[in-house]
């Protein structure tokens, strides 16, 4: 781990890193993102072996409503903006307006899924369910364990506010919302692809 | 390297967050260039897909370096997993297209 040692003798270190155990833990972090993308690369290429395996039920190009995706991604990537924003002011060492963007990105996090159950619960109405067709099981364990990852990250993001509001910003509080942002920024690479891969090639295919 | 690291510190410690809005702008840009590829164009399904996909691995190039620091901390390990990640998560997505769709 010669780059963690390094990086303590910089001037500079954001407290996050300021402790090995917090440096150890970010590293431990990126890990787990890399082998989530593995578990959704998975998902990804069942979705794209059943694409047109519809079985009579509705189609891609009969389902996805250009104007319902593109509410959801923006969302999604301002929310993105907005985490990013909370990282910030905690490196300022602002902890009300670490607090404020983090209660942002949470609320923008719940009208995305607010939105999918919205667009799920649309398409179960016009018939086209989880054991309709092969092509909409896929569809629906991909995006459906996507939507799961932000949930999960809303109630987790609810848990580092209430820790940051009694504790402030220490070494550890800093890392904890330091992970979480990479986390909720590691949400939207993936939905970049949901929406590429699912959404638009949907359209075209 | 240290200086690198001192720049940086300064943008972030004080003043608007560039970076950020530069990431927010990008990303805006990209999505919306993919839906008009999608809907505008009447090219192959295969060149409109691939020009989609290019353009989102950009954008997640935009969230890994304007948003999520991955140049900071243990920098070369986290360069090493996340290419590694991407690597599998491709071989796993291209090798089953090309077995079983193209059945080759």
């Amino acid at each position: 781990m010669a780059a963690v040692t390094n990086h303590n003798n910089k001037p500079y270190e954001p407290l996050e890193y300021s402790t090995e155990e917090g440096s150890l833990r970010i590293f431990g972090f990126w890990l787990f993102l890399a082998a989530d993308m593995v578990l959704f690369a998975c998902l990804f290429a069942t979705y794209l072996m059943y694409i047109h395996h519809t079985a009579g039920g509705p189609s891609s190009k009969e389902l996805f409503e250009v104007k319902d995706f593109m509410i959801e991604t923006v969302d999604l990537l301002v929310s993105s903006f907005t985490c990013g924003l909370a990282t910030l002011e905690m490196r300022r060492g602002n902890k009300k307006a670490t607090i404020a963007w983090l209660i942002v990105t949470l609320i923008l996090g719940l009208v995305f899924i607010g939105f999918e159950v919205k667009e799920f619960t649309g398409m179960v109405q016009e018939g086209a369910t989880l054991q309709t067709s092969a092509f909409l099981t896929s569809f629906f364990i991909l995006v459906g364990t996507h939507g799961c990852h932000v949930s999960i990250g809303i109630l987790w993001m609810l848990c580092i506010i209430a820790q940051l509001a009694t504790r402030g910003i220490n070494a550890q509080t800093a890392r904890k919302v330091f992970i979480i942002g990479l986390y909720w920024h590691f949400l939207d690479v993936i939905w970049i692809f949901l929406f590429t891969a699912v959404y638009l090639t949907g359209l075209v295919l | 390297m240290s200086n690198e690291h001192t720049q940086a510190h300064a943008s972030e410690h004080t003043g608007f967050p560039w970076k950020h809005v530069i990431g927010l702008v990008l990303s805006l840009i990209l999505t919306f260039a993919a839906l008009w590829c999608v809907t505008s164009f009447a090219f192959s399904p295969a060149l409109i897909v691939t020009v989609i996909v290019i353009l989102a691995v950009v954008q997640a190039f935009v969230q890994l370096f304007m948003f999520m620091h991955i140049t900071e901390g243990s920098k070369v390990w986290q360069i090493t997993a996340i290419g590694f990640g991407a690597f599998i998560a491709f071989c796993v997505v291209a090798g089953t297209l090309w077995i079983m769709l193209f059945a080759l």
